[in-house]
This record gives structure tokens, sequence and C-alpha cells, in this order.
């Protein structure tokens, strides 16, 4: 399967009849997308396949054949024997970069996006037009700068190295002004200004109440980015207990070129890495606000 | 905002409070690793001879550096081998999450919401993870898809086979962007043009594509910004298979350089140029969309 495989039926599906049946199943678009939601679920479920497999099996049996004989149960054993557990201490190292980053992000982004929005300083046009700049710069460009200057301080190869670069994000300030320009109503302030609240408790418990369902997403999507980042921990990390999943995993499989074993310890690590994020994802799927990405918000 | 000036004056210092952490963070991470790779791009390491031994010290190059890494030929190949890959990737991505996006609008298509879920889920799949699974898909040994047969690592298809990966990653997103705005859109639009006998095929084309093409453009320009950085999926695939190098796209190059060949100035150099291309292609997209903007506005 290619990439084109899911548009394959893109050519045959211009004569749809402009008939007014409204009950009526579009069979092409549906077969479409079917198509193009089975390319994306394939590889995870061939992982699942594989990952039933026991080491020796792996590469002797049918590729599109499950083993029944509890090959996934050694797998993960194996998988948590191998140096120590040290698999369930990049998952969890993970998940403690995305959800700390996430939260100290957010933050971040929200008081600077709120501060914007709403009021009127020296220096904030210059201030959001290097932001938006920033939106534009890869950041990914920087990671190697940033191990330079990093391994100056001293800072390399600590968590906080890790963290510390992913706490700001221009995008997530971008969007945080759009949304507080249209969920913190400027009236609202004035009234709470009115009844002698200060600037900070308004900010807390007026600003931030009202830009929650935003910054739901914001969290969402630092949380994925942070969690999807391979080449800042790649670069910034030496020590393997303070590797990502991301990297772990890597790092499993250049050992595995040389060790062909290890090929089922990677499948394995690969399933129980995607499984929770996806769980994750589904679970908090109906937080999700598109529209404030497009910045389509009304 | 207008504001009577005794709240002004008691609100003076507070935004900065507000902006403060992003402004120390942009300053730490962006303005500070960006100004010293440009310092370094300008310096090379020189070795001492003579009396006092072998000791090296760093002596100010000009343009030397940029130079050397214009001229590279190894670098130029890389570029080539980036630009082939978005040559394809870029529109794939774009033209698929279109496609996807318009027949998932369309009312008369069914399983929607598990069709979209389901192309949405690689977003929180790792490009390293997704590079792991797609990996396993196209070695000969583990290969469901026809690995024993087809070589996924021959000159051509490795192309494709890394683009793919790309692909499989970036569609959903897009897809879930585009669908928005065109949720966004007017109902009486289409219906109007309905009412006039057009076809819904020809309100796809005429109607929708064009009111959403604001946000087409952005997930194109999002996707030639990841086309420039491409870096996890060739540097996964790359202990599984010969066909990819250690500088096979410019990011793995300059990764080389900095810490396989320990020539960080050359890697800055190259990180400037890179960036470089990547704020031109930047300004050039967001110009557009800007401008796309505007005459929708007037």
């Amino acid at each position: 399967m290619t990439a084109t495989a899911g548009a394959g039926p893109r050519d045959r599906t211009a004569p749809v009849p402009a008939a007014r049946r409204p009950r009526r199943i579009a069979v092409l678009p549906t077969t479409a997308l079917v198509l193009g939601a089975l390319y994306c679920v394939v590889p995870t479920l061939w992982i699942l396949i594989a990952a039933t497999k026991s080491r020796t099996t792996l590469f002797s049996t049918d590729t599109y054949v499950p083993s029944l004989d509890l090959g996934i149960v050694h797998n993960i054993r194996d998988l948590s024997d191998y140096q120590g557990g040290i698999f369930w201490h990049w998952m969890l190292n993970s998940f403690l970069y995305a959800a700390v980053g996430g939260l100290l992000a957010s933050f971040v982004s929200a008081a600077t996006g709120y501060a914007l929005a709403k009021y009127e300083f020296r220096g904030r046009g210059a201030l959001f037009n290097t932001i938006l700049a920033g939106v534009l710069l890869p950041q990914i460009v920087l990671a190697v700068p940033q191990y330079l200057l990093l391994s100056k301080a001293g800072m390399t190869d600590s968590m906080t190295g890790v963290l510390l670069p992913q706490l700001f994000n221009p995008y997530g300030i971008y969007l945080c002004k759009i949304y507080a320009q249209s969920a913190v109503p400027d009236s609202l302030l004035e009234a709470g200004r009115i009844d002698g609240a200060g600037e900070g408790r308004l900010f807390f418990s007026v600003g931030l109440r009202l830009m929650g369902p935003g910054l739901v997403t914001v969290f969402l999507l630092q949380f994925i980015a942070i969690w999807n980042n391979f080449l800042l921990p790649y670069v910034m990390l030496t020590s393997d207990d303070k590797f990502p999943l991301t990297v772990g995993l890597y790092s499993l499989l250049r050992h595995g070129a040389a060790e062909a074993s290890l090929y089922s310890l990677v499948i394995t690590g690969t399933l129980l890495s995607v499984l929770p994020v996806i769980a994750l994802f589904l679970s908090l799927q109906r937080f999700w606000r598109i529209d404030l990405v497009t910045g389509a918000l009304k | 905002m207008a504001r009577n000036p005794a709240a002004a004056r008691r609100t003076r210092g507070f935004p900065y409070l507000l902006v403060l952490p992003a402004v120390l963070l942009f300053t730490a991470f962006v303005a500070a690793p960006g100004g010293y790779a440009l310092l370094l791009s300008f310096q090379r390491r020189k070795v001492n001879g003579g009396l006092l031994g072998g000791g090296t010290h760093t002596v100010f190059a000009g343009l030397a550096n940029y130079r050397d890494v214009l001229g590279d030929t190894e670098l130029w190949s890389g570029v080539l081998r980036m630009l082939a890959l978005g040559a394809f990737t870029v529109p794939a991505t774009v033209l698929l999450a279109l496609l996807f996006a318009v027949l998932l609008d369309l009312e008369r298509t069914r399983l929607k919401r598990i069709t979209r879920l389901t192309i949405f889920l690689p977003y929180a799949v790792p490009g390293v993870i997704a590079s792991l699974m797609w990996g396993f898909l196209y070695l000969p040994a583990t290969s469901p898809i026809g690995g024993d047969r087809v070589d996924f690592f021959g000159q051509v298809a490795v192309y494709f086979s890394v683009g793919n990966v790309a692909v499989w990653g970036a569609v959903g997103f897009n897809m879930i962007v585009i669908y928005t705005a065109l949720r966004a859109l007017p109902a009486e639009l289409h219906e109007s043009a309905r009412l006039d006998g057009a076809s819904e095929w020809q309100i796809v084309l005429r109607v929708k594509v064009p009111m959403v093409l604001p946000a087409v453009v952005m997930c194109g320009l999002f996707t030639v910004l990841a086309a420039l950085q491409v870096f996890n999926e060739p540097n996964t695939l790359k202990p599984l298979s010969n066909a990819v190098s250690s500088t096979w796209v410019p990011l793995m190059k300059i990764y080389d350089d900095a810490f396989g060949n320990s020539d960080i100035y050359s890697a800055a150099a190259t990180s400037v140029v890179l960036t470089a291309a990547a704020l031109a292609v930047s300004f050039v997209t967001a110009r557009i969309i800007q401008s796309r903007v505007q005459q929708e506005a007037a």
C-alpha cells in the first residue's frame, strides 16, 4: 500500500447524481472514506498481530495470522525484563514530559495570549509580531543550537533540558490571543474592575475560566507535540533512563539491527506505546475545538 | 479598550507580568540559540601547531563555512532528496485531506464518525513510531504487503516508502482542519446553489472548495514546513535498510555534522541556511493567505 492507496476512487467520484433522494447512501464517497480509514489503521492492526508472535515465529509464520500461543504475554514479559524494565521507564518519562510540559506551556500561552488580547501596553505590537514570526519559524532546526547552548549551561542530559525549550509555544500563544478576544468580553472585565477586583483576580477567575474550552485544545496540541517529539530529546539526552518512548524505541531498534531477536521487543514496545495515546485521544476527542486551530471562531 | 486613567494606572505593570514567562522562554530558547548558531556559523576551529602542542582554538572564519556548506555536494543531494520527497508528499497530503474532508461533508455519505476518527488517529502516533510500524511492513521478512516480492527500499521505491509514512501521519489532521472550515460555511450558500440546479459535485468544486481555500493553503504551509524538516522517517528507517544514508536529508546532515563529525560550525551554518529557507517559504505563503483573506473580506 502506498501513499496513493486512498486516492484511487477520487477520479471516479465525479458523477455523483444530483438526484434529490436524501435517504440514498452515497456509495462511492463512503467507499473512499472506508479505504482511507483502512489505510490509516492497517499498520496498527499489523503491529497488533505481530506482537502476538514470539521471536522465533515472527519471521517464520504467516504474516496475517496472529499467533495463539500466548506469544504476546512472553513478549511483554521479555520487554519488561529488558534492562530492568527500562521500557516502562520510557513510557512514564513520555507521559511526564507531555503532561507537565503541556500544562506549563498552556499556562504560559494563556497568560501571554490574554495580555495581548486584553491590554494595551508598550511593546505589545512588537511582541505579537515576534510571536507570529515564531509560529512560522521551524522549531526543529533550533534543536541543535539549543543543545549547543544548553551544553554550555550544563543542562544537557537532564529532564529540564528537554522540558524547558518546549514551554514556549508561539502557536499556542497565537491561539490563546484569538480565543481570549472572542471568549472574554471586555464588559465583564470592566464590571469586575468596578466591583473592585484586582487584575490578577480578573485573570485567574474570569479570564482563565472563560478561556477554559480553548485551553483544553491548546493543552492537547502541546501534549501531542511533546509526546511525538523526537529530535530534541534525541539530541539532548545521553542516559537512557531519561529517554521518552520515541528515543527509547529508536535506540532499541538500532540495537536490533545487530541482534534480530530484539525486533519482537521493538514491535511489542511499539504496540504498547501506541495503545495508551490512542485511548487517551479517543476519550478526549469531544474536547477538541479544531475551529480554534483554523481561527474560524465566531 | 477605553479605560479611565485610574484603571490604566492600576493595570500598568500587570500585562508585563503576564508576558514575562513567554519573553524569558523566547529569549533563552529561541533568540539565544538562534544568535549563538549565527555566531558559530562565522567561526571555525583551528589546530595550533608548533611549540604549544596540538591544542585547538576558534577563529573568525567569515563566510568560509557558508561557502563550504553551499559548495557541499552531499548537502545538495540531501536538498534534492528533500525536494523530491516534498514534491509528492505535500500535494498528496493536502489533496487527500481535501478529498476526505469534502466526502465527509457530503450529506449522503455514511460511516462518517468512525472513518473521520480513524483517519485522524495517526496524528497521535509519533513519526518515529509510525516509521517503526511501516518499517516492519516494508521489511521483506515481516512484510504483509508483499515486501518479499517488492523491494520497498529500492532506489526509487525508498522515496515512496519514506513519503508514505509522512503522508500517513499528516492527512488526518489536515482533513479535520479543512472539514471544520467546511462545516463553518453557511448552509444557505449551497442550498441556493442546489435550488439553481447545481449538482452536488458542482457545488463542491465551485462553492465549497473556493470558500475553504484559506484553510487549504494553511494546511499546505504546515505541510511544506514539515517537508523542509523531514528527519524522523528516514532516520528511523535507516537501521532497517542500507538505502538511507546518514546524510540523506539536510536535517540528518546537520545532525551528522554536529554529533558524528563534531563539526558544530558547519552544522550551525547549515542550520542557518535551512532556517532562512523555511522562513522565506513561510513568509511567502503567509502573504498569499493574507491577500486571499483580504480578497474575501472585500
